[in-house]
């Protein structure tokens, strides 16, 4: 029997600015995890990263990263990427300023 | 100091220009990422968790305050007004945009700065003694010799697409400030039976995950011949070091693997093909640069009311115990201002601390300033009267922490809150591992003490020379942090030891209270510090203060 498949999201920073950006199921790139494209199936992960990867003058170095449904979303399961979700720890810089209202 | 000279100036223009024509194409299309990556990474910029990184260099730690306002202006125009100083005498900006680095490398290039070669599998920004020109232990000043190697090294044809990044310390005292056993080559100055100064070459240390400590290939290298014996070493290397393992590619795997005679041998074969090529050129230069290092006007006036003011005011009396260290000149001393407030993240400044700091220079520091592989900024050459005035401007800033040497003068990578490579945060321990023992008023009671911490095994936190060093892992996806103790990054140079499991997050500061309150106990008198005491007892009574309390707990 194969292993279950982890749940993804598409992330990566965008091209300009560097900010972090997920992958809408509408084929946008939002700054908020939780308007992720939750993706189930291995298969078309792929097919979502290399959607991704094609789009060279938007985003940079976009992989799949973990993620399970919550309330309002996905939500990140690792550590590194519950930070890149909000910024550093040691300012308020990033997105937990930038998009805090 | 130095001086950019017509070539200097036009070779850093035609970079700017260059790498703002490689940003354009990349914006519209022309260059693919693979394509620009290499290219954006010569030039000092790289993509972070949350946005680009610039990483500037600061050859050999030496600022001028023209210098330092300007990287406040940068900070101010296109970053969020503070600029973090790195273990690599760097300057980084956490977050520029990709369509600004033009702007912010032309910047630079109006006061003589750059980006070049702070990335890559090249020779990186040389690194010195922050006390160079005024330490009253030094031989000789080595900033010449570092400027003669920034030169040479600056795209070097033979030397751009080395095996791996390559890093050169260079001290001129034979007390080594500058770790130069931890770096690929590490130079220190020492004299000959003669008297004559010259260099003891020691090649192959680093940390990373292979932690070694460099062996000497020479135990004394006449300072006149530097520069051929210098590019011998990266000759040799360059021709035996490995491509193929990106993990065995540093110098220290091909000292390791070739052996330190076989590796001597061939060092010494090419230094003697090479010596006669150079010709006397390399010196010629060496003179030229020389003239630019001279050292300031010194001014003679009375220290008296230093001495007042010492005895009179417990606080500036403090800060001058721990932050002040002897000059050659007996009316002056060299002042090491902290970036390490207790809470604050070790090695930032805001543009108006840069920017106060620049204009002190000026006033009371003869226009010198460094930047130290510890974090700190130094004000070289202050004569003793002034010190009390710069120490009521430096509190109002909060920069007059007294804390050089202790506990909280913690050095810190950038760790996971803006690292990429990194595997878990260093920041945050840092600054709560300050502030705890600052609430506990402990820090002056455990006196001399040196903790490094590093968010990852590349070690930029320089973790494995830290008195106790800490770092910090991805363990099944949570933060966990290993310790060793008895680390010491000087000539007397050792890696420190693995003290056993890590520890989460939220247990490390108790953990390292635990050690530091053993070290109390265990200590035979104030005077035994930390590493003293470790070197005596050994790893024992640390261990057992650290892990026995939680058997007993999980026993219980």
């Amino acid at each position: 029997m194969s292993r279950r498949f982890t749940p993804k999201v598409v992330t990566a920073n965008l091209l300009r600015e560097g900010d972090v950006v997920y992958l809408t199921a509408d084929d946008r790139w939002s700054p908020f995890h939780h308007e992720a494209e939750l993706i189930e199936d291995e298969a078309h992960a792929q097919m979502r990263l290399l959607h991704a990867n094609a789009q060279k003058l938007v985003v940079v170095g976009a992989y799949l990263a973990d993620a399970r449904p919550g309330p309002n979303g996905p939500e990140p399961t690792h550590f590194r990427e519950v930070f890149r979700t909000r910024g550093p720890s040691n300012y308020p810089h990033g997105k937990q300023a930038d998009l805090a209202n | 100091m130095y001086s950019y000279s017509d070539f200097d100036e036009a070779f850093v223009r035609a970079r700017v220009a260059q790498f703002s024509q490689q940003v354009e194409r990349r914006l519209d299309g022309s260059l693919t990422e693979d394509e620009f990556r290499p290219l954006r990474l010569m030039n000092g910029l790289y993509l972070q968790l949350h946005a680009y990184m610039l990483r500037v260099a600061i050859p050999y730690g030496s600022l001028s305050p023209r210098q330092m306002r300007q990287l406040a202006y940068i900070a101010d125009t296109w970053d969020k007004g503070y600029g973090h100083f790195t273990t690599r005498q760097n300057i980084q900006f956490n977050w520029p945009k990709l369509p600004d680095v033009p702007a912010i490398l032309s910047a630079l290039a109006d006061v003589q700065m750059h980006a070049i070669q702070t990335s890559g599998n090249c020779v990186r920004n040389v690194t010195a003694d922050h006390f160079a020109g005024a330490a009253a232990d030094e031989i000789a000043d080595p900033r010449p010799y570092a400027e003669l190697l920034r030169q040479w090294s600056t795209d070097h044809p033979e030397f751009q697409f080395l095996p791996r990044k390559f890093k050169i310390a260079i001290t001129g005292s034979p007390n080594d400030r500058a770790v130069t056993k931890a770096h690929d080559i590490g130079l220190r100055m020492v004299r000959n039976a003669a008297g004559e100064p010259g260099f003891e070459v020691i090649v192959g240390g680093g940390l990373g995950r292979t932690p070694m400590i460099g062996v000497t290939v020479r135990d004394f290298l006449p300072e006149a011949d530097l520069l051929p014996y210098v590019e011998a070493i990266l000759s040799v290397y360059n021709a035996l070091g490995r491509r193929d393992n990106k993990y065995k590619a540093r110098i220290k795997i091909t000292v390791h693997e070739t052996g330190r005679e076989a590796i001597t041998e061939m060092i010494e074969a090419r230094f003697a093909e090479l010596r006669a090529q150079f010709g006397g050129a390399d010196r010629k230069l060496l003179a030229e640069i020389r003239e630019a290092f001279a050292p300031p006007a010194f001014r003679n006036a009375p220290t008296d009311a230093y001495d007042a003011f010492y005895k009179a005011d417990p606080v500036f009396r403090a800060w001058a115990d721990t932050n002040l260290t002897r000059h050659r000149n007996d009316q002056y001393a060299i002042v090491t201002i902290s970036l390490k407030a207790h809470g604050q993240t070790p090695g930032d400044a805001t543009s108006d601390q840069m920017r106060l700091i620049a204009d002190l220079a000026e006033r009371y520091g003869h226009s010198d300033l460094r930047i130290s592989h510890e974090q700190n900024v130094i004000l070289p050459h202050v004569h003793k009267s002034d010190l009390p005035a710069l120490h009521a401007a430096l509190v109002k800033a909060g920069l007059g922490t007294a804390n050089v040497g202790l506990l909280s003068d913690i050095i810190a990578c950038p760790g996971m809150d803006y690292c990429a490579l990194a595997t878990a945060r260093s920041i945050p321990v840092a600054q709560e591992l300050a502030t705890h023992f600052e609430a506990l008023k402990l820090e002056h009671e455990i006196g001399p003490l040196k903790i490094k911490i590093s968010g990852c095994i590349n070690a930029c936190g320089h973790h494995h020379v830290g008195h106790i060093g800490i770092l910090g892992l991805d363990r099944a996806g949570v933060e966990n942090y290993q310790i060793t103790l008895g680390g010491d990054g000087t000539e007397d140079a050792v890696i420190g030891e693995k003290t056993g499991p890590g520890f989460a997050y939220d247990e490390i500061v108790p953990a390292i209270e635990r050690i530091l309150r053993a070290y109390l106990d265990l200590r035979l008198e104030p005077s035994e510090t930390f590493l003293q005491a470790f070197r005596r007892v050994g790893m024992e009574p640390f261990k057992a203060a650290l892990y026995e309390a939680e058997g007993e707990r999980n026993a219980a």
